[in-house]
């Protein structure tokens, strides 16, 4: 969420930001003060996996993906919240961090069928991830219960981002949260219900966040089972929706001529990446002539 | 406002403002990615009042919602208007600085004390006295509106009411404080920026004005008409004086979105020559002499469109539109050849530069920096402007920069059609959340939202009043037609209010009962407010009205 902006006495915006700075894997560098260590390394031109942090999101500090070492810090730190401070000095691709992120890469796949997740099999490498060590997730079947997405919880990994998506970082609606306890926490609705008897609102917000494919669009989960489903031939297209007068950026994602999926910039000052049922679904009149 | 037509201010004020007035709107189904920037204002403490005759998903979220009878918000802002004055709220300097018209004013609303106004809205004194406390008080605060208070036949006074309460506050000018329309379609701010309205060329430069005119005329090569032009519904007056005989007719469904569906219907059919340019056979091509099938904006399209906060952003074309379906813009040039005027280049680009090079508060928006930029929002006179988040800021100019800002004296009028023995529920009309005005588009997505029936909504009251079952299907009765519809009971709403909305007109034709009468400055109809009846099926239809 954006932090209340100062004005000059004709309120118009003026940036009054710090500059803090800290080291990272040998370089200096200076970014600005409220940066988190991820904002900075990517400055660098770092590629920090991560799975459960979202620009438009709250950090969850759920996944540990994103871990690095902070000098003088008794843990390894989530890069993804943890805000930059004068004369930090972070390694980012230490022996320790390597383990880390590897175990957690290893446990994750014991546990969640993390093969719709994009990049996790080039991180599995990266690392030297074994995917199989501590054993395999165990089959779960997909829900299936209306006509725009799909949840399939087998690939869940609990990240909490779709609930907070539904909740108060973007939506508000607050139909899903996490239910039972240990192995057995999974993600529903009020009382178990199928989606159409609960709150939701079908915005897909929860779908457009969700890392691991687990939250699906039916086109995308149909083309995915019929093994057609090629991001490499698809194209994502920026435009603006055709119904209110909002204006929600939204970007369109095709292959072979036809829309297969519809997400917003997280950068877009309109939507912050999230967009309603309309923007989201609404797009099917145009196959329809 | 003030010259400009355009909303005031940025979502991103709205997300960091104090006080929200909601009047009209029903933001939270409506405008759902509007309503995120309300509830990051919430989020940090602000406080939504919401002015809704109904209760809705949007008044969940207000600190207080204030439910006037239809057609009583001028009674309720000059309300709101003398609790500022009495109470020491307004903001004296603003006012002899910026404005003009504060002492008329004043006298005008002298008569509608917090009781006079509850007597006439049925908002309690108490409320509206807090409301106005929230607002005068506030560092920062927003009013905006949307079809509540546009569609209604004095649509313009309702506006000027809620600007007035700004004028008297302060609350416009400066970051977080605005006046600001929800627009209901995607461009139809956009439209209005491109000079699609009656009076005004692009850029809202006056049609009337000789040196003006004169411009366009040397930058086009041809001669413009001298006097404005006809809106909608004085198009629909022109064809009953049998003066308009021919209708070119773009994206728009009026056989179905227009109030009083039956006269709108008989007038499109006679008509000496309809050509209609859609995605689809709608009800009006139907009606058509000519159908031109056209590209989809979405995602077929190269072009621009304006936001609510005046933002212009690009369309992009992603597919290609279906066999024998054409662009807009190749369509109109097509259409000027064999009218005998060459339009030239015609691609969305270099017409995008003509209408910079016409319009100043457009002229520094190039494609490349709406690109860079993610939209700019107007005025942006050149290229090195950053586009402007809130309009007006001349108003805290010490002196003052420009002509004053009025206020303007208006004084409440009841809806047209007064409820009566004969008619007695009162039919506001809405839309829900996944589905948008006659369906054409909205309804083609499988929605789990969308209830298998369109239903005429009351009041759990009202079902004992007339003696109907919920589901029973009843005749809904205007003076101008009649539809069946089958009942459902909202407790949300209050006795005597009936909702209905125009989404699937194939199954319930809602526009055959609403009343056309219109604001001659806006030419919006008065969807919000028509008189009904509903008669159980099994008593007879006494007379078929309309046709």
């Amino acid at each position: 969420m954006a932090a209340g902006s100062p004005t000059d006495p004709t309120g118009r915006l003026v940036t009054l930001r710090r500059k803090v700075q800290l080291t990272i894997d040998g370089a200096t560098l200076s970014v600005s003060e409220g940066s988190t260590i991820l904002d900075a390394a990517k400055s660098l031109g770092i590629d920090t996996p991560t799975l459960c942090f979202a620009q438009n999101l709250t950090p969850a500090n759920a996944c540990r993906v994103c871990v690095v070492e902070l000098e003088g810090a008794r843990t390894l730190v989530p890069s993804c919240a943890r805000r930059v401070e004068p004369g930090m000095v972070v390694h980012t691709d230490s022996a320790r961090v390597r383990d880390a992120r590897r175990t957690v890469l290893e446990l994750l796949a014991s546990s969640v069928d993390m093969s719709a997740t994009p990049k996790f099999a080039e991180w599995c490498e990266r690392y030297g991830a074994r995917p199989t060590r501590f054993g395999t997730p165990t089959p779960r079947p997909v829900v299936d219960d209306n006509a725009l997405f799909v949840r399939d919880y087998a690939k869940c990994m609990l990240c909490y981002k779709c609930v907070e998506a539904c909740g108060d970082d973007a939506q508000h609606t607050f139909a899903i949260a996490v239910a039972g306890r240990g192995a057995h926490a999974t993600i529903a609705t009020e009382l178990d219900t199928p989606l159409p008897d609960s709150a939701c609102v079908f915005c897909g917000n929860c779908v457009g966040v969700c890392p691991t494919g687990a939250l699906q669009f039916r086109a995308e989960h149909e083309l995915r089972e019929a093994d057609a489903w090629d991001e490499s031939r698809q194209s994502q297209i920026d435009t603006i929706c055709p119904y209110c007068g909002v204006g929600c950026s939204l970007t369109l994602h095709v292959q072979d001529e036809r829309i297969v999926k519809v997400t917003s910039p997280v950068g877009s000052e309109v939507t912050h990446g999230h967009l309603c049922v309309k923007g989201r679904f609404g797009f099917e009149y145009l196959g329809k002539r | 406002m003030f010259g400009a037509g355009g909303g005031t201010s940025s979502y991103r004020e709205v997300g960091e403002t104090d006080v929200v007035l909601l009047w009209g709107s029903n933001a939270r189904e409506t405008h759902p990615i509007f309503f995120h920037h309300v509830l990051r204002a919430i989020d940090r403490g602000a406080r939504l009042y919401v002015i809704d005759p109904r209760k809705t998903p949007s008044t969940a979220w207000a600190t207080r919602h204030l439910a006037p009878h239809v057609g009583t918000d001028i009674e309720l802002a000059h309300a709101v208007a003398h609790v500022l004055i009495h109470e020491g709220l307004v903001d004296e300097t603003f006012i002899r600085r910026a404005t003009a018209g504060f002492e008329d004013f004043k006298a005008s609303v002298e008569r509608w004390t917090p009781e006079a106004a509850e007597a006439a809205t049925s908002v309690p004194a108490a409320l509206i006295r807090e409301m106005a406390r929230d607002f005068g008080r506030a560092d920062r605060a927003m009013i905006c509106w949307t079809l509540g208070i546009t569609e209604h036949h004095d649509a313009v006074d309702n506006v000027l009411s809620l600007i007035n309460l700004a004028l008297l506050t302060g609350h416009v000018g400066k970051w977080g404080s605005g006046v600001n329309p929800l627009r209901g379609q995607n461009n139809v701010q956009g439209g209005g920026d491109a000079g699609a309205l009656p009076h005004k060329l692009p850029g809202f430069q006056d049609v009337e004005d000789d040196e003006i005119r004169a411009r366009y005329e040397r930058a086009w090569g041809a001669t413009i008409p001298p006097k404005k032009g006809w809106h909608l519904t004085d198009q629909l007056h022109a064809m009953e004086r049998r003066e308009l005989r021919a209708l070119y007719c773009l994206g728009e469904n009026p056989a179905q979105s227009e109030a009083d569906a039956h006269r709108v219907r008989k007038l499109l059919r006679e008509l000496d020559h309809l050509v209609v340019q859609d995605l689809f056979l709608t009800k009006t091509a139907e009606l058509a002499h000519v159908v031109l099938p056209a590209a989809a904006s979405l995602g077929e399209s190269e072009g621009t469109v304006t936001n609510s906060e005046r933002r212009v952003q690009r369309l992009r074309r992603a597919v290609p539109p279906p066999m024998g379906a054409r662009d807009d813009i190749w369509i109109i040039a097509e259409l000027s050849k064999r009218l005998g005027h060459d339009l030239g280049t015609t691609h969305a680009e270099a017409i995008w530069d003509e209408m910079r090079a016409l319009s100043p508060m457009h002229r520094g928006m190039s494609y490349a920096r709406l690109e860079a930029l993610g939209g700019i929002q107007w005025p942006c006179p050149d290229e090195t402007h950053p586009g402007t988040p809130f309009l007006h800021d001349r108003l805290w100019a010490e002196p003052r920069v420009g002509p004053p800002a009025p206020f303007h004296v208006v004084h409440p009028e009841p809806p047209v059609e007064a409820l009566t023995p004969e008619y007695p529920l009162r039919l506001t009309t809405g839309r829900r959340l996944s589905d948008y005005n006659t369906g054409v588009q909205s309804g083609a997505f499988a929605s789990p939202l969308r209830r298998a029936l369109e239903t005429i909504d009351l009041a759990p009251q009202d079902l004992v009043r007339f003696g109907v079952r919920e589901g029973e299907r009843v005749r809904v009765r205007s003076r101008r037609g009649a539809v069946e519809a089958p009942v459902r009971a909202d407790p949300r709403l209050p006795a005597g209010l009936a909702f209905m909305t125009l989404h699937r007109p194939e199954q319930v034709d809602t526009n055959l009962l609403t009343i056309e009468a219109t604001d001659p400055r806006a030419g919006t109809a008065e969807f919000k407010a028509a008189a009904i009846c509903i008669e159980r099926l099994d008593v007879p239809l006494q007379s078929e009205p309309g046709e």
